[in-house]
C-alpha cells in the first residue's frame, strides 16, 4: 500500500482493479473456469462454423447412432470407422456394427453452406467428415453416406454435437440476458429501497419477501400458460428471460439495499447531499461505485441459476419448444427412461450444463475472493 | 423560552437566527416499533449569528452540538422551532426549495478521510459543487477548481490525485475548498480540527481565519476543545444536554464564566506552564440521558453549588446578565444567585 501511494496518480486509480486482477489470477480453478467459459461462449458465437452439420438436419437412416471415436493412422490420417445401422428384431432397438469403411475427417472441411449471423455466406466448418462429390452445387449432405457423429445422434438421426453447439447459443445467452434484466431491476429497486428508506423501504422489502415466498414451479406453470402458443420462438425466448429475471432480482436488490443503507450515512454522501446534488447523482456517482466489485460477483454467481432455470423450464416443456434448439429442449428426449437406458449419449447436454454451471460458480468464487479486501 | 439574545452592538439583522430550535428523535421499541420516548438532542435553542462573526459552540460529546449544526444546514429537518437565514424560515423547506440556500450555507466535516469520496479525484470532488449548481462549462470549472486549490494552499498538481494520497491536514484543506467553492455566507465547522495532529490544527485554524477575512464568512465553530474555541471565536455558546447554558463574547466567557458548567469546563483546560495549577472542578455523577431529560434545570443535580432540595426541579431562566452575556440562572448554576434577582 505504501508503495502504491508513492506511485503516480494514474496507477493509483487502477490500483484497486489491478489488485483484484492479481489476486484473481492466483486462483487456479477460477482461471481454468474463465478459460472454459471463454471457449464455450466463443463456440456459441460462431456456432455455425463450429458445428459439423446444420442442427436440424435429419438422417433418417441413422437414428440413435452411438458416438464415434476419432482415430488416427498414417494411412488414412484422421478418420472414423463407418457404422452400419441395424434393428433388433425383438426389442426394435437400433444398434450399429462398426464396418471397415473409413470416414475421412479433417479441419476446415467443406460442409453445408450457411450464413454466419445471417450475414456472411460460407461453407467451411471447423471439423467434420471430408465429403467427396461436392463443389458441383450438390448438397454435401445428400452426396455421400459419410456421416460422423462424435457425440452420437438423436431419434431423427440429427448430430448431437451440432445441436449442442447450436443450443448453447440460446442456453448461454439466456443467462446473460436475464442477468441484464436482473441487474437493472435489482440495482434500481434495491437502490431506491436503501436510499429512500422509511416507508418505501418497508414496502419494497415486504414485496421482496412475498416474491421469495412464491413457490417457483407453479409460478412457472402459470407463466407458461399465459404465453400464447402462436408466438414466435424469439418472442417466447425473450419472455423466458424476463420470467427468469422477475424471479431472481430479489437477491441482488437485498444486497444493494444493505450496502446503500450502510454507505448512505457516510460523510461523503452527506457532503454531496449538502451540496444539493440530485438523488440520482448521489446514488450513481457516490454510492454505487463503492461496491461495484460486489455487484459483479453477485451477478456472476446468479448466472448459473438462470441457465438452470431455462433448462428446467424447457425440460418440463414450459419454456422453449422444439423447433428452437436449446440444452433444455434437447433434454426433453430424456423424459423416457428406456431411451436413456438404451442410448445414454442423449444425456450429453447434462454434461455441458454441469460444466457451465460449475465454471460460473468457480469463477464467481474466485472473483469474490479477489474482490474481498478483508482476507 | 426567550427571544434571541441579540447582542448589544448588533448591526443589522443576523445572518442566521435559530428560534427555540428543537430536534427530537423518536426512540422506537417493541415488536410494533412504536415510539416509546423522545430523544431530545436539541431542546429549545435560540441563537443568532451575525455576518462575519465566529460563534463557538462548545459542549461535551452527546450534548447535541453536532445535531444543532446539522439542523442549521438543514441536513436534518428540525422537529420544532425556526431556522431563519437572512430572515427567511428554512426550517421546513423541501429539498428542492433548499437548493438555492445550499450555496449560502455549507459545512466542513470532522474527518476529511471520510467526507471525501475515496474513489473520486480531487478535481472531480472540487468541481462537483459547480456541476451540481449548473455550471456546464468544463474549462470554467477547471479554472475555478485551480483557484480553490490555490486559496487553500495546495499545488495545482493535486487536481489529478486521490484523497488517500494526502495527509490529514491536506485533506482537510480539500474539505474546506469544497465548502467555500460556492461562496457561502455561513460555514458550519463541525469539529474541523479535532481529527488532526496538534501541529496541523493551528495551520487549519489560521487558514479558516484568513478565509473569513477574505470572503467575509461567518462560522459556527463546533468543538469540544476550549483552547481552540478561545482562539478562533468572537462569541462562545456553551451547550449542555440540548440547551445553551451560557452565551457571550469569548473574552467575557473565559474571564468571567458564570455558569457552574462553564466553570467546570474551563477548569479542565490544561495549563501550559509547569508548576502552575488551576483548581480543577469535578462534577458529580453523569450527564442525564437526553431521552426524557429532567424537568427544570438539567444541571442542578450535578452542580457543586449548594442548593435547597425543593429548588432542584425548578427550571432555570436564561437571562442577559451583562451586555451580550447570557446565562441560565438557577440557584444551583450560578454562585450568588440572589444578586441576579431583580
Amino acid at each position: 500500500m505504501d508503495q502504491d501511494m508513492l506511485q503516480s496518480s494514474e496507477k493509483a486509480t487502477q490500483s484497486q482493479w489491478a489488485l483484484i486482477r492479481r489476486r484473481f489470477f492466483r486462483h487456479k480453478l477460477g482461471v481454468i473456469s474463465l478459460a472454459t467459459l471463454i471457449i464455450l461462449y466463443v463456440v456459441a458465437v460462431f456456432a455455425e462454423f463450429f458445428s459439423p452439420y446444420p442442427p436440424g438436419h435429419r438422417n433418417p437412416d441413422t437414428p440413435y447412432a452411438p458416438p464415434q471415436t476419432v482415430r488416427f493412422s498414417f494411412e488414412h490420417g484422421l478418420h472414423a470407422k463407418a457404422q452400419v445401422p441395424n434393428i433388433d428384431p425383438v426389442t426394435l432397438n437400433h444398434y450399429y456394427t462398426i464396418s471397415d469403411e473409413v470416414v475421412p475427417l479433417g479441419f476446415f472441411v467443406r460442409g453445408e453452406p450457411y450464413r454466419l449471423w445471417g450475414l456472411f455466406e460460407w461453407d467451411r466448418r471447423f471439423f467434420g467428415p471430408v465429403n467427396s462429390g461436392n463443389g458441383d452445387g450438390e448438397s454435401t449432405l445428400d452426396a455421400g453416406l459419410n456421416t460422423f457423429f462424435w457425440l452420437g445422434s438423436d431419434k431423427f438421426g440429427r448430430d448431437q454435437l451440432s445441436r449442442l453447439i447450436a443450443g448453447s447459443r440460446i442456453s448461454l445467452s439466456v443467462g446473460m440476458l436475464s442477468i441484464l434484466a436482473t441487474f437493472l431491476l435489482g440495482i434500481s429497486i434495491g437502490g431506491i429501497s436503501g436510499y429512500l428508506g422509511g416507508r418505501v423501504d418497508n414496502l419494497i422489502q415486504r414485496i421482496i419477501e412475498i416474491v421469495n415466498a412464491f413457490p417457483q414451479l407453479p409460478l412457472w406453470l402459470a407463466f407458461a400458460a399465459v404465453l400464447p402458443g402462436h408466438w414466435s420462438s424469439l418472442r417466447i425466448y425473450f419472455m423466458i428471460t424476463l420470467v427468469l429475471s422477475l424471479l431472481n432480482w430479489t437477491g441482488l436488490a437485498r444486497t444493494v439495499r444493505g450496502k446503500i443503507l450502510a454507505l448512505r450515512e457516510e460523510d461523503y454522501a452527506v457532503a454531496a447531499r449538502l451540496l444539493g446534488a440530485s438523488h440520482f447523482r448521489i446514488l450513481f456517482r457516490h454510492l454505487l461505485p463503492g461496491f461495484t466489485s460486489h455487484i459483479i460477483v453477485t451477478l456472476t454467481l446468479s448466472i448459473p441459476v438462470m441457465i438452470l432455470g431455462e433448462t428446467a423450464l424447457s425440460f418440463l416443456g414450459l419454456g422453449l419448444r422444439p423447433p428452437i434448439v436449446s440444452w433444455g429442449v434437447m433434454l426433453q428426449d430424456c423424459l423416457n427412461m428406456d431411451l436413456v437406458d438404451a442410448y445414454p449419449w442423449i444425456l450429453a447436454p447434462v454434461f455441458f450444463i454441469i460444466i457451465t454451471v460449475l465454471s460460473f460458480n468457480f469463477l464467481g468464487d474466485a472473483l469474490r475472493d479477489a474482490a474481498d479486501p478483508y482476507r | 423560552m426567550n427571544s434571541e439574545p441579540q447582542s448589544a452592538n448588533g448591526d443589522g439583522p443576523p445572518l442566521m437566527e435559530l428560534r427555540d430550535l428543537q430536534m427530537f428523535f423518536p426512540v422506537k421499541g417493541g415488536v410494533l416499533q412504536r415510539t416509546q420516548a423522545q430523544l431530545k438532542a436539541v431542546n429549545g435553542v435560540s441563537l443568532s449569528i451575525r455576518k462575519g462573526e465566529t460563534l463557538g459552540l462548545v459542549g461535551e460529546s452527546g450534548c447535541g452540538k453536532s445535531t444543532l449544526g446539522k439542523c442549521a444546514v438543514r441536513l436534518l429537518r428540525p422537529t420544532g422551532g425556526q431556522v431563519l437565514f437572512e430572515g427567511n424560515d428554512i426550517s421546513s423547506l423541501s429539498r428542492k426549495a433548499l437548493k438555492p440556500y445550499r450555496r449560502d450555507i455549507q459545512m466542513i466535516f470532522q474527518d476529511p478521510a471520510e467526507s471525501l469520496n475515496p474513489r473520486h479525484s480531487i478535481g472531480s470532488l472540487l468541481e462537483e459543487p459547480f456541476l451540481v449548481h449548473g455550471n456546464r462549462d468544463a474549462a470554467d470549472r477547471n479554472r475555478r477548481v485551480l483557484k480553490l486549490l490555490d486559496i487553500v494552499g495546495l499545488p495545482a498538481s493535486a487536481i489529478e490525485k486521490f484523497p488517500f494520497e494526502f495527509s490529514g491536514g491536506q485533506r482537510q484543506r480539500i474539505g474546506i475548498a469544497r465548502a467555500i467553492a460556492l461562496n457561502p455566507k455561513l460555514v458550519i465547522c463541525d469539529e474541523p480540527v479535532s481529527a488532526l495532529d496538534v501541529s496541523v490544527q493551528s495551520q487549519i485554524l489560521n487558514l479558516l481565519m484568513n478565509l473569513q477575512e477574505e470572503f467575509n464568512l461567518s462560522y459556527i465553530f463546533i468543538a469540544h476543545d476550549l483552547a481552540v474555541v478561545k482562539h478562533i471565536s468572537d462569541r462562545v455558546a456553551i451547550m449542555y444536554l440540548g440547551k445553551i447554558v451560557e452565551l457571550g463574547p469569548t473574552e467575557e466567557i473565559f474571564r468571567n464564566p458564570l455558569h457552574a458548567y462553564t466553570r467546570a469546563l474551563i477548569s479542565a483546560i490544561p495549563v501550559p506552564r509547569p508548576g502552575q495549577r488551576r483548581e480543577r472542578i469535578l462534577l458529580k455523577g453523569d450527564v442525564p440521558s437526553p431521552i426524557d431529560p429532567p424537568e427544570g434545570c438539567a444541571f442542578a443535580r450535578r452542580s457543586w453549588i449548594p442548593c435547597e432540595p425543593e429548588e432542584l426541579d425548578k427550571p432555570g431562566e436564561f437571562r442577559e446578565v451583562s451586555p451580550g452575556h447570557w446565562v441560565e440562572l438557577h440557584p444551583a448554576t450560578v454562585e450568588d444567585y440572589a444578586s441576579y434577582q431583580r
